[in-house]
């Protein structure tokens, strides 16, 4: 009988301490330096894959026939501000790209002129954070080019990538990268998707391409490049709408 | 109830072999209930390297409710802070774990089969010994059994093996770093289908080893892996095979 007593005390036990725990890790979510350590782990992955990774290691490119029959969007689909629908409305003839910040020579870009600039191709698997992948086909101006023409400054640490949608109430949306992400081979601005121009759902005319990194860091609708030296005075000093908003990783390799 | 003995007790369990289980149990617990709030972002699976909301599930749920999960309301941003904690800690530790089992002869003389224990008489009669709760005792309690055997091989050489290979296989850095990990399961939407697959079949055998543990005497078997003593309940006297067992042993 009394072992009965024991299992039973012991079942309802394990039950409760499962509960117990899940509350406790509920309530470390909410504390400050609990969360620090939580979000620390970041530093320790970004560090491990840095090491493991060799500088220029390629993402992999895919065959023709391996491209997914849709590619779906994700975030916003349409900017749908006023100042986005008229670019649209002329075929963004009237659309520029800036690079500015730590540069020498500040650029302003026309579409035009990135699809006269040499162009990279690459097929790609795009990994969304939320779990699902699709893979497509882009064009596109390798960034270090642009880069080179601008003069970038031995200062600039990072890119930031301006976007001409909200990503919320919040805020616009941007992104960024540092030099590692900046230089690499397929590190590009792509104008194009599977042979066509980019769709506004897929963010045209514009989007940042960094293949070993998740979906939320391929910023669409570009407006702005610009280089910095540090993230911390850049909106909410996080590096990017969702790292500031939901808290994501910065570095987007895991 | 338990059998009162005077047989002083055995230590069964080392320190390497205690700290992992806890560790290990601590990390699996998390990474499971974060890795559930994950799932929850898009709860469907696919084969192959793509899969997205217009291309063909083979399995589509609804979210794991909050009581399943960590943190307990959605935020994906906190599950995966949770999961990538846990992750690194668990690998390190398993890796530990299994060179030290290699040095200390852990696995040689606890977990690796002996030629008699593969026989099918030996290993149905482990099953009907099972199946009428007849746990082990006195000599034959003192090594774990053929299925107990079963169960902690495919955990430690199977299953979280799986784990780590289809987890690292998500990471798009990874892949950049070491493209076989997608290539060895086919594709990264099918290491995530087998990501989870895995994860419940740990889940199943962790319950086996619960229920095991409870119907075994629960209480010896927990103290000796906090402290690595454990008291072998004595041979019944009707039972030959304990008798000749403690005749061998």
């Amino acid at each position: 009988m009394s072992i009965l007593i024991t299992r039973r005390t012991l079942v309802t036990g394990a039950g409760l301490t499962a509960a117990g725990m899940l509350a406790g890790c509920d309530r470390l979510s909410r504390n400050e330096s609990a969360r620090e350590l939580l979000f620390s782990a970041e530093n320790f992955h970004r560090w491990a894959q840095r090491s493991l990774l060799a500088r220029d290691a390629l993402a992999r490119e895919y065959r023709p026939d391996q491209i997914s029959p849709f590619f779906r969007s994700n975030g916003t689909s349409n900017p749908n501000t006023e100042d986005y629908k008229a670019l649209w409305r002329d075929g963004f003839a009237h659309w520029r790209l800036r690079i500015d910040g730590l540069v020498a020579r500040p650029l302003s870009l026309s579409l035009a002129h990135l699809h006269a600039l040499p162009h990279r191709e690459q097929i790609t698997r795009h990994d969304c954070v939320e779990g699902w992948s699709a893979i497509g086909k882009w064009r596109g101006v390798p960034l270090g080019l642009l880069l080179k023409g601008a003069g970038l400054s031995t200062r600039a640490r990072y890119l930031v990538f301006h976007c001409a949608d909200m990503g919320g109430p919040s805020g616009p949306y941007y992104e960024s990268i540092d030099m590692v992400d900046a230089w690499h081979p397929q590190t590009i601005l792509a104008f194009a998707l599977n042979d066509r121009p980019l769709k506004v759902a897929n963010g045209a005319p514009l989007r940042l391409r960094v293949e070993r990194q998740l979906g939320y860091k391929q910023a669409k609708y570009l407006m702005r490049v610009e280089a910095v030296e540090s993230l911390s005075q850049i909106y909410g000093g996080k590096g990017g709408y969702w790292e500031d908003v939901a808290g994501y990783d910065w570095y987007a390799g895991i | 109830m338990a059998p009162r003995t005077n047989d002083p007790p055995i230590y069964r369990h080392r320190l390497p072999t205690r700290l992992w289980h806890w560790i290990n149990a601590l990390c699996l617990y998390v990474l499971f209930t974060s890795g559930l709030g994950i799932f929850n972002a898009h709860p469907r699976l696919y084969w192959g390297e793509y899969g997205a909301n217009f291309d063909p599930a083979w399995l589509e749920l609804g979210r794991f409710p909050g009581w399943l999960t960590l943190p307990s309301w959605y935020s994906l941003a906190l599950s995966r802070h949770w999961h990538l904690l846990a992750a690194p800690i668990f690998i390190f530790a398993l890796l530990l774990y299994m060179m030290t089992s290699l040095a200390n002869g852990h696995f040689r003389r606890d977990i690796a089969f002996r030629r008699e224990e593969l026989r099918p008489a030996h290993i149905w009669q482990d099953i009907k010994d099972h199946a009428r709760l007849r746990f082990p005792r006195g000599a034959a309690a003192m090594r774990y059994n053929v299925l107990q055997k079963g169960v902690y091989a495919k955990i430690i050489f199977l299953f979280l093996p799986v784990m780590i290979l289809t987890g690292l296989a998500m990471s798009p850095g990874m892949d950049a770093a070491w493209p076989w990990l997608t290539q060895i399961w086919g594709g990264r939407q099918t290491a995530r289908s087998v990501h989870f697959i895995a994860a419940w079949c740990l889940v199943a055998l962790v319950a086996v080893h619960l229920l095991a543990l409870l119907l075994a005497g629960p209480l010896g078997h927990i103290r000796a892996m906090i402290t690595g003593w454990y008291r072998v309940p004595p041979a019944r006297p009707d039972d030959t095979r304990e008798k000749a067992g403690e005749k061998a042993a």
